[in-house]
């Protein structure tokens, strides 16, 4: 049971899923109630025009993918707020073209040879110490933003037309999102590969959100649906021997299932017993 | 339901000011040299067809519009230099009532922007949020998901949320839109304790005889203020005409103030309306002018009124009788 902690890779492999399946989950949550479901998968492909450029230019590949997914996020928003062009539009607009543009740089520049399959499946393997700090410090920055600005990510998130008459810094609340959101999707790569990504970031809040009806609860319980998914996620892995990101958005689906079904008896056992559900008279 | 004695409109100071406002959005004009009072403890409904500018009105009081001339200053402070702190209710249909967010956390959203920098809701926000729940009768619904609620309660939630940030002025854009009729009745009983509470309040409505004619201060609007006054002197058929481009008859019964709407008439010279039929038999003198008899007695008219030249061939001459104008008349029952 205990075996696979023998070996440093799995140890750096699993810590690095926990943190990640953790961030995903929280995050997660902003994307799902925003409708931006999507963003998570179109974002990840994204980031894959940063990451050659970063090559091409001999730039660190999380600085210059982190700054590539972030100047992509905000074009997402602000193409969606001209009032003709919902966020899915945009979102598959600016992440195919950048998407694009980074198949374009590896045609064009032939010495760009890493490890494609680990970019899209995830490879645990290839986690390094290096990549242990990065996902660390986006989790710790990432938290942070989210706690301090609790109040204020909620409004926004709630209803962003009326929280900018409250007083709500919806342009500022906007950017961080941006670079939250960026943070999330370079550090998760490695993990999770570019395919997967948008399972992590959208199944564990679905099922916190079928699990209560608090915006805090839905944090708490989708940052730990998250991470625990992404613990549980590489473990079988290693057991099994598939790729890391597959494993582990499998495991969440396992889980999506289960609550959902756990949820459609509950409502039905509910509404033998009571009836079905009245709003109470003033 | 509605509170039996509405508020009379206030002299005193003007707590929102509006002076040459031309405003709009994209460099696109919505409103144009809108001069307005607001006074404070006013009730004031803002009617008018869609599009006519009354959410842009509001938008424009809360500094969210971009003002192309003129200025708006609440509560002395021009809007220009800073945001202000007024209440807002929007329209329900626009909440996303599968939002995970139970009514507590509803109602401290109006107190995110004090203490900002704290992270979380402090226990001074708690207390108002649990104060205003109790004043406004849904303390028992804290923990409840806003989906849970029936309509009048849905908007008590979101009046708490305007309120607790102690707020004096409420703008509200059609809070009785959609509503069935008792949730709308509730809604207005509540309204009018919160105005007679001493909240300033400034709502925009599409219901005439159901809404707008309880109301103690009215201000017509389709591009610019058309006129404003007492429902007894401005829900007329000449200034809904105006208003809203149709013929509408208006008839003074019992005190009370019916509209009958014939939009199939819009842009068409309206038949002879079925009212006519019924004035036939009902009718009692030929009183062209406003229902006196009824309503809050506030007799002054306004400078707006002044403003446009076709009220102002109204005021000053003697209203000439034509088939709309002959609906408009005292009728008894028999």
């Amino acid at each position: 049971m205990f075996e696979p902690f023998e070996y440093q890779f799995f140890v750096r492999g699993i810590i690095a899923a926990t943190l990640v399946g953790g961030l995903c989950g929280l995050i997660g949550v902003y994307i799902i109630l925003r409708r931006m479901a999507y963003i998570g998968h179109g974002l990840s492909h994204a980031v894959l025009g940063g990451a050659v450029a970063s090559y091409v230019m001999s730039l660190n590949f999380f600085v210059g993918a982190s700054i590539w997914g972030f100047l992509c996020a905000q074009l997402i928003t602000l193409t969606t707020r001209k009032r003709k062009i919902n966020a899915d539009a945009a979102i598959g607009v600016i992440t195919t073209a950048s998407f694009a543009l980074g198949i374009v740089l590896i045609s064009r520049y032939k010495s760009f040879t890493q490890d494609f399959d680990a970019a899209l499946f995830g490879n645990i393997l290839g986690v390094s110490n290096g990549d242990l700090l990065a996902i660390s410090v986006v989790v710790v920055a990432a938290s942070l933003i989210l706690f301090v600005a609790y109040k204020q990510f909620l409004f926004a998130t709630f209803d962003v037309e009326v929280a900018k008459f409250y007083g709500v810094p919806t342009g500022w609340i906007e950017t961080l999102f941006s670079i939250v959101l960026a943070g999330t999707i370079v550090v998760s790569m490695q993990v999770l590969g570019v395919l997967l990504i948008a399972g992590a970031t959208v199944i564990p809040p679905i099922v916190a959100r079928l699990l209560t009806d608090s915006f805090s609860r839905m944090l708490l319980l989708s940052s730990t649906l998250g991470a625990f998914c992404g613990f549980a996620g590489i473990y079988v892995s290693f057991y099994i021997d598939v790729s890391s990101g597959a494993s582990v958005v499998l495991v969440e689906a396992v889980l999506f299932a289960a609550v959902m079904a756990y949820s459609n008896m509950k409502s039905k056992f509910s509404v033998a017993v009571k009836g079905p559900p009245k709003a109470p008279a003033l | 339901m509605l509170h039996p004695m509405p508020l009379q409109r206030h002299e005193g100071h003007a707590v929102v000011q509006i002076r040459g406002l031309t405003c709009g959005y994209d460099k696109r004009e919505v409103l144009s040299d809108v001069t307005l009072d607001i006074m404070e403890g006013d009730f004031v409904g803002l009617l008018g067809p869609s599009g006519s500018g009354k959410t842009t009105l509001l938008r424009t009081i809360l500094g969210a519009v971009d003002i192309f001339q003129g200025q708006v200053v609440v509560e002395g402070v021009p809007t220009s230099q800073q945001r202000t702190k007024v209440g807002y209710v929007p329209q329900l249909e626009t909440i996303d009532w599968n939002f995970p967010v139970t009514v507590q956390e509803v109602v401290m959203m109006g107190r995110t922007m004090d203490k900002r920098f704290f992270p979380w809701y402090s226990r001074e926000d708690r207390m108002l949020a649990a104060e205003m729940m109790e004043r406004l009768g849904i303390s028992e619904l804290a923990n409840r998901h806003i989906r849970e609620l029936s309509g009048g309660q849905q908007q008590r939630v979101f009046l708490a949320r305007a309120l607790v940030g102690s707020r004096r002025i409420l703008l509200l854009d059609e809070p009785t839109s959609g509503v069935d009729i008792k949730t709308r009745d509730d809604v207005m009983h509540v309204l009018h304790e919160l105005n007679h509470q001493g909240i300033t309040i400034i709502m925009t409505t599409h219901e005439i005889n159901a809404v707008a004619v309880h109301l103690p201060w009215i201000v017509c609007l389709n591009g610019r203020v058309l006129a404003e006054g007492p429902p007894t002197e401005v829900i007329t058929s000449e200034i809904l005409k105006l208003t809203y481009g149709a013929d509408m008859p208006v008839i003074r019964y019992q005190g009370m103030t019916l509209v009958a709407e014939s939009p199939h008439a819009y842009g068409r010279h309206a038949e002879e309306p079925e009212i006519q039929k019924l004035e036939a038999a009902h009718t009692n003198g030929s009183d062209q002018g406003t229902d006196h008899g009824s309503g809050n007695g506030h007799g002054h008219g306004h400078p707006h009124d002044h403003d446009h030249d076709q009220l102002e061939e109204l005021e000053h001459k003697p209203v000439q009788p034509n088939p709309v104008q002959d609906q408009e008349q005292e009728v008894e029952h028999v």
